[in-house]
């Protein structure tokens, strides 16, 4: 593979690419089109805790919940995956046994990611020892933003290659980027260095995903695909709490990546809260009723 | 921009989840099934007593018949405008026309979801686009006039203003509300008084409007709306006590109206065809710019006069920018013009369906190749495939001639200087788009293309504020903006 000189990444035009992602907005999705929208989605979702005070408790409950999202209405899918810090990688593998539903691990000095190479290493191999399916990692931003992009690159490959098996998502946070031409700057890096997923944010800095910085994105994929004929999964993540919302962001990959990456191996959303919202609309589509929130289990 | 690896990898648009029929309801369109003249403040009966269909061009029913009014008509309307003018319109203060035409807009975006519903059925056109673009714009022209009308002696500082008196106005079927907002508005905020023709496929909405002139209870006559067709146009044409023509439609109709008030004191503007070169340098937002191209050939089924019909790429960037067209192309919804994911509706009429599949066989006898997009067209209606055509040189005929139609001619380029002696080597200048990262290229192009509205890093884009017209044989005179008021006023 050719690495190109990412300081010459495509350039994306700001009015341009809020005007296309803006676009999808304008989507009528009713129906039979919506239901099977609003089941896609929550089979996509990374199910996130990730707080200084998660404990064995919490992630055992979340990992239930992930199996069993609302039984009253069987024939429901599972989420794609749990994510969790390291040190509840085990108790989450336990938790969900041989369910198929996916263990994710943050990693490298998250959210920050500010700390020596070696023990950003250290933590990727203690998440992958403790039976973590894909690693989420945090690229080192002040680097970046410094301009030393092959200190980016070589950190990502090196962690690419202690995840072994584990695939990997590179965290850009977005929202501290500063620009779409840098988003995609960064996407093209991770890319080339090894990355199987490129995911916006941490969800701990505000702006999170949004739809325009997910754009550039998926268009980045394309690019690289039709450029290296391999692809590399999206994950938005953070702030996306609403059905809606959610419904747009599948319009987007739709219509820009199209049927090959409409699927959880391709797309995840990283989110706690859009699960329940999710079940909440596919059981108003069944019955035609708004329930209130305490229908619906809050693991 | 590194190379493909090969050209076999190909996205996959056709998707098991899709997009369920989301039409807008019609209900909210209350259509008669007969319209008679607009005359005076009232509806009347036709001399000819002769009425003639409109139709819905995306299933071709019949949706109401309009009266075809004749050189007696024309005579009533202008004689009513005339009166208008001297006894009320021209001695009202300034802001008491200025309260009236606040109202028109106001009601206009009350009943915004009908218009554009009606626009729709009428036209063909995406109620996507009617309910975002053409109703609300149509509004705020209104909006935009009603506020200079008292304030001309800004508008045109230590001279005094003066209305014309009688205006013709002929509009053409892309844009028939949007068209009779740009001609109306600043006819009326100026002091003139109006004979309006909307065209004979899309009479519908202009009608409407003269439901809300009446109800707004603008003082009979001030604003007359009759339909017809070429004889009618060429009635308000020739009328001797007109005193501005002001048009918007097809080059070889401005020629004929050219001819026809050669001689007179006539004032004229025309707003005719155009051939407009969009440019993608190599340095460009290529995802951005081939959106934009997509808007600016595409928008309004290519019923645009300031469409991008003619695409220049610099050889660098030809290949991916044409795959991503491609890529883009085979997203695009073309359907039902009620169905709110519609992208590119139905086309205006069957003739002008003819005329786009003529071109399409031209290019293609060209030796041009053709690309169109996958998608299954409704079996009934008038409905064309976007459609893009590369292997085109400047000698070919469908890179020379409006088409009018969803259909663009792709040609590449080495340099600036051989892109500005090609964009520029045409008999059209009405329009002209320029995508590039850099801003000293901007400026480069923009002043050396020879178009009256040159757009950077985006295409399509209209605002009242803004002055729109062409060079050469797309016409003369501005509409919009302060440049539009000067249209309608004589300055002493």
């Amino acid at each position: 593979m050719i690495i190109p000189d990412f300081r010459i990444s495509p350039r994306v035009d700001q009015v341009g690419i809020e005007e296309r992602a803006s676009r999808v907005t304008k989507r009528s999705i009713k129906k039979e089109s919506k239901m099977n929208g609003l089941l896609l989605a929550l089979n996509m979702i990374d199910l996130t805790t990730l707080e200084g005070k998660d404990t064995d408790g919490k992630v055992k409950q979340l990992c239930y919940k992930a199996q069993h999202l609302h039984d009253a209405y069987p024939g429901l899918p599972t989420v794609a995956a749990i994510c969790v810090y390291p040190s509840m990688v085990k108790t989450a593998k336990q938790a969900l046994g041989n369910s198929g539903v996916k263990v994710a691990s943050v990693a490298t000095a998250f959210p920050s990611g500010q700390a020596p190479r070696d023990v950003k290493i250290r933590d990727t191999k203690y998440a992958v020892a403790n039976g973590a399916d894909e690693v989420d990692m945090v690229i080192s931003r002040g680097k970046f933003l410094m301009g030393e992009y092959n200190y980016v690159f070589d950190e990502i490959a090196a962690i690419k290659e202690a995840c072994g098996d584990a695939r990997l998502k590179v965290i850009l946070e977005t929202g501290e980027l500063g620009s779409y031409d840098k988003v995609r700057r960064a996407s093209d890096i991770a890319m080339y260095a090894g990355a199987d997923f490129i995911k916006t944010s941490t969800g701990k800095i505000s702006p999170a995903a949004t739809l325009p910085v997910t754009l550039v994105m998926l268009e980045a994929i394309r690019d690289f695909y039709y450029v290296t004929g391999k692809m590399i999964a999206m994950k938005p993540a953070g702030g996306i709490s609403k059905s809606k919302l959610a419904l747009h962001y599948l319009v987007m990959l739709k219509e820009v990546l199209g049927e090959a990456w409409m699927n959880n191996e391709w797309f995840r959303f990283g989110a706690s809260s859009l699960a329940n919202d999710l079940l909440m609309q596919i059981v108003k589509e069944k019955t035609g009723l708004y329930q209130s929130k305490d229908y619906f289990s809050i693991d | 921009m590194a190379k493909t690896k090969n050209n076999t990898l190909k996205l996959q648009f056709d998707t098991t989840w899709n997009y369920a029929p989301a039409p807008e309801s019609k209900s909210i369109a209350s259509i008669k099934p007969r319209y008679e003249l607009f005359i005076n403040g009232e509806f009347v009966k036709p001399s000819s007593k002769k009425y003639f269909d409109t139709i819905n061009p995306a299933n071709e029913e019949k949706l109401s018949e309009v009266a075809d009014a004749n050189a007696a008509d024309i005579d009533k309307a202008v004689k009513a405008a005339r009166t208008a003018y001297d006894k009320v319109w021209s001695k009202m203060p300034a802001k008491e026309r200025a309260k009236y035409i606040y109202r028109i807009a106001r009601m206009m975006q009350e009943r915004a979801r009908e218009f554009a519903v009606i626009e729709s059925l009428d036209g063909g056109k995406p109620i996507r686009e009617s309910r975002d673009f053409d109703v609300p714009t149509a509004a705020n022209h209104f909006f935009y006039y009603a506020g200079w009308a008292d304030k001309l002696e800004y508008a045109f500082p230590n001279r005094t203003a003066v209305p014309l008196g009688v205006a013709g106005q002929i509009i053409p079927w892309n844009f028939p509300l949007l068209m009779a907002a740009w001609k109306v508005a600043p006819a009326i905020a100026t002091g003139n008084t109006v004979v309006l023709k909307p065209a004979e496929t899309t009479p519908l909405t202009a009608l409407k409007l003269a439901e809300i002139i009446q109800e707004a209870d603008l003082p009979p006559g001030v604003v007359n709306i009759i339909t017809g067709a070429g004889a009618t146009g060429a009635a308000i044409v020739n009328h001797p006590d007109i005193d501005k023509i002001a048009f918007t439609g097809s080059t070889d109709v401005g020629k004929i109206i050219q001819k026809a008030i050669a001689g007179t004191n006539k004032k004229a503007t025309l707003e005719l065809g155009g051939k407009a070169a969009n440019i993608i340098f190599e340095d460009a937002p290529l995802d951005q710019a081939v959106e934009g191209v997509i808007n600016g050939i595409f928008f309004n089924q290519g019923h645009v006069c300031c469409a991008g019909s003619r695409l220049y790429v610099q050889e660098s960037v030809y290949k991916t920018v044409l795959r991503k067209l491609k890529d883009r192309l085979e997203t695009l919804i073309v359907g039902d013009p009620l169905d709110k994911n519609t992208d590119i509706g139905a086309i205006n009429s069957k003739q002008q369906l003819e005329t786009i599949h003529k071109y399409i066989k031209i290019g293609q006898q060209e030796g041009a190749e053709m690309f169109q997009s996958s998608c299954a067209l409704p079996g009934k209606g008038y409905f064309c495939r976007p459609t893009l055509f590369t292997n085109v040189a400047q000698s070919s005929r469908i890179a020379q001639e409006e088409i009018f139609g969803p259909v663009l001619t792709i040609q590449t380029f080495r340099t600036e200087d051989e892109v500005i002696e090609k964009a520029n080597n045409t008999p059209f200048g009405l329009s002209a788009g320029v995508w590039t990262d850099k801003g000293s290229k901007i400026f480069n192009m923009t002043t050396k293309m020879r178009a009256g509205v040159v757009w950077a890093n985006t295409y399509n884009k209209f605002d009242p504020t803004s002055p729109f017209g062409g060079y050469k044989e797309s016409g003369y005179g501005r509409e919009g903006g302060l440049h539009g008021l000067s249209a309608y006023v004589n300055l002493i």
